[in-house]
């Protein structure tokens, strides 16, 4: 079903190799207009890869489909123009100023109007005072933002931002999406990864990738609704100590602390049961949580084979 | 222990090696250079320069012309190229650079060889570069009275001993005092140029790739030319003025002739800077390093230098030298500069010249072209 305001992206059967590494196997995708969509997977996964396929710096292998009803392959100078990249490393000049690399991109995108732009952008981020400050110089949170900001400059409909808040601390990430949703509610769609879950709960969807294929795809409740996941939350004297005793017995797929509690998971409700039955007494405390979304992804990660292996 | 330890140099070492036999091109570079630059540089210079172009002008045709005329043929020192048929011609030849030498035979030589009175040849020599005429000069005084030992028979006998019947007079053009400042100054704008321009954008792309900001230019919708023509324009200016400079100290400080030859002498150093810049782009696109990038500029500079005619006689090369050096545009920018400050060539003088480096611009902006890549692939 086509949404109403179309399928920014719409991609199929995406694969893409390197040397004998295929680092994408047979990915398709669609994201509805204005939707902010989050990309999740381990590290290697194939994100990167895939967002490069998406604007045009990789070719894939095989594959087809369009991004804002421009075909990826033959079009891809089309896509260039109406598409923001903000790469995982920061990619504006250092050694220009902030002022500079704005102006810089306002150029190469032949934007009219550059110095109302420019002001705006900078009036924007608060950096109309530092405007003549040098790129490298600035700390990591701002460098995000200026690079969110340079991205965004020529007004494009869909933003590929790849894992941009790598690094950054938790005020200048929460500023960073307080951002990206303002541009999503003027009609940008967004396409994000990230490896913090608390960023892919502030997506409208979530699709997670691991060893170059997606494995679950819709909103976050959708998820964790569909891993059929079962989680026990214990709590009690040193519990981290049964991390060991719990895990690799039949039932158990993920334990992981938090903090003085334990989250056991595991899809067949039995035989968790069975394993936790020892240690289901005082002064132990156990109850049947919601799984979170990174119990979720744990076990995803737990069930991908590696093909790189 | 904190000591020198042979065990961690060793690991270091190996590491090391390690890297390098990874590093295919630096691999390469290291065996290669040793080698390439012995055998180019070993078999090709030749201080003494042989098989020179020359022209010859026999005013008679008689048995000591001919003779003459063999013998330079023979000579290993003269490659007698035109037989002229006028003064003009022979000029309009060494003018143009098509020959080094031009003799003429006077129509009344063998008369006066025979009558004993003071016989002439004349021997104009392009002098632009010193080095390559001298020996052959040496050689061409000795050479007639050697030809004509055969011909000084019967009664001319008594002429074949002791003084020779003529003399040979030698016209040294263009650079009549033999400095060879006024060779090797005009020389060395082409490979200051080269130097600093091929090196400034062979950094360029690479710059870019390492320091992550390619990404977001291929991201853009900017298309190959236009990230080239960005990259080389402020560099053509650089270009510009530091040929002025040069031009500046070779007339001040060096009080080299300048005799004109400007609209060929801007076209030729115009093309030559931006083929130059072409080629710094070309091996950016290449290099994978900007260490890299920089091993390919030496790589490249150290043949600009000696086969290009700057150090030495470009005729006094082995032909497959001078093959080499016909393809670096640096040969042909030296002959532009040294043709218009020294001979005050004109474009149509130098017509050759423009073309080869047109050529050159053409050729490795459409190479740097086919290998700049648009995705990360």
């Amino acid at each position: 079903m086509t949404p109403a305001g179309g399928w920014a992206i719409d991609v199929a059967g995406l694969n893409k190799s390197f040397g004998t590494k295929r680092v994408v196997q047979d990915f398709s995708i669609q994201v509805a207009e204005g939707r902010i969509c989050g990309f999740l997977g381990p590290n290697g996964s194939g994100k990167t890869t895939t967002l490069r396929m998406l604007c045009g710096l990789l070719t894939p292998d095989s594959g087809s489909g369009t991004c804002l009803g421009f075909d990826i392959i033959r079009q891809a100078e089309a896509i260039k123009c109406q598409t923001g990249y903000m790469t995982q490393k920061f990619s504006l000049y250092e050694d220009l100023t902030i002022a500079e690399n704005l102006q810089f991109t306002a150029r190469v995108y032949g934007l009219d109007d550059r110095a109302r732009r420019i002001g705006e952008a900078l009036e924007r981020l608060g950096l109309q005072a530092r405007r003549d400050q040098l790129t490298g110089t600035l700390s990591g949170g701002w460098k995000q933002r200026l690079a969110l900001a340079a991205a965004t400059l020529h007004e494009p409909k869909l933003l590929l931002l790849d894992e941009p808040t790598a690094g950054v601390d938790p005020k200048a990430r929460r500023d960073f999406w307080d951002e990206i949703h303002e541009l999503a509610g003027r009609g940008l769609t967004v396409l994000v990864s990230t490896h913090y879950m608390d960023e892919a709960e502030r997506c409208h969807e979530i699709a997670y990738i691991s060893y170059g294929k997606l494995i679950a795809r819709g909103t976050a409740q959708e998820v964790i609704a569909r891993s059929q996941l079962v989680t026990f939350h214990g709590e009690g004297p040193e519990i981290g100590k049964l991390v060991h005793e719990l895990s690799g017995k039949p039932g158990v797929e993920t334990v992981a602390p938090f903090g003085a509690a334990l989250h056991v998971s595991g899809t067949d409700r039995a035989a968790l049961e069975a394993a936790i039955t020892p240690w289901r007494h005082a002064p132990y405390r156990w109850s049947e949580v919601d799984p979170t979304l990174e119990d979720v992804f744990i076990q995803l990660m737990g069930q991908a084979e590696d093909n790189f292996a | 222990m904190n000591g020198f330890s042979l065990g961690r140099v060793l690991a270091v070492l190996i590491k090391e090696f390690k890297q390098l036999t990874r590093d295919r091109l630096t691999y390469a570079m290291i065996l290669a250079l040793p080698v390439v630059q012995l055998l180019l540089f070993g078999f090709a210079i030749n201080s003494d320069p042989r098989h020179l172009p020359t022209a010859v002008l026999a005013q008679e045709d008689s048995v000591f012309a001919r003779s003459i005329v063999g013998a330079l043929r023979h000579s290993d020192y003269f490659d007698l190229r035109y037989q002229a048929h006028s003064v003009g011609e022979l000029d309009e030849l060494i003018r143009q650079g098509q020959v080094q030498f031009a003799v003429v035979i006077p129509g009344d030589f063998s008369w006066r060889v025979v009558r004993g009175d003071k016989a002439q040849i004349l021997v104009k020599a392009d002098a632009t570069d010193p080095a390559a005429t001298g020996g052959a000069l040496a050689a061409l005084a000795a050479l007639p009275a050697q030809a004509l030992a055969h011909d000084l028979k019967g009664a001319t006998a008594p002429r074949a001993v002791g003084v020779p019947p003529f003399e040979v007079i030698v016209h040294r053009q263009y650079n009549p005092e033999a400095v060879t400042a006024y060779n090797i100054v005009p020389g060395l704008l082409g490979i200051v140029l080269t130097l600093t321009l091929v090196m400034m954008t062979a950094l360029s792309v690479t710059r870019e790739t390492e320091r992550g900001t390619m990404e977001s230019l291929l991201a853009t919708p900017l298309q190959p030319l236009e990230v080239m023509a960005g990259k080389l324009a402020p560099y053509v200016l650089i270009g510009l003025i530091q040929t002025s400079i040069i031009l500046l100290l070779a007339r001040f400080v060096f009080h080299v002739p300048m005799e004109g030859g400007w609209a060929g002498l801007g076209l030729g150093v115009s093309l030559f800077i931006v083929g130059s810049l072409a080629l710094g782009f070309l091996i950016s696109t290449a290099a994978r390093s900007q260490l890299q990038a920089m091993q390919m500029t030496v790589f490249y500079f150290l043949p600009s230098i000696l086969l290009s005619g700057f150090m030495f006689p470009f005729r006094g090369m082995p032909a497959w030298a001078q093959a080499i050096g016909e393809v670096l545009p640096v040969t042909h920018v030296l002959r532009v500069v040294r043709g218009a400050l020294l001979k005050g060539q004109s474009i149509a003088d130098m017509w050759r010249e423009l073309a080869a480096l047109a050529a050159f611009v053409c050729v490795v902006t459409a190479l740097a072209m086919a290998r700049y890549r648009r995705t990360l692939d």
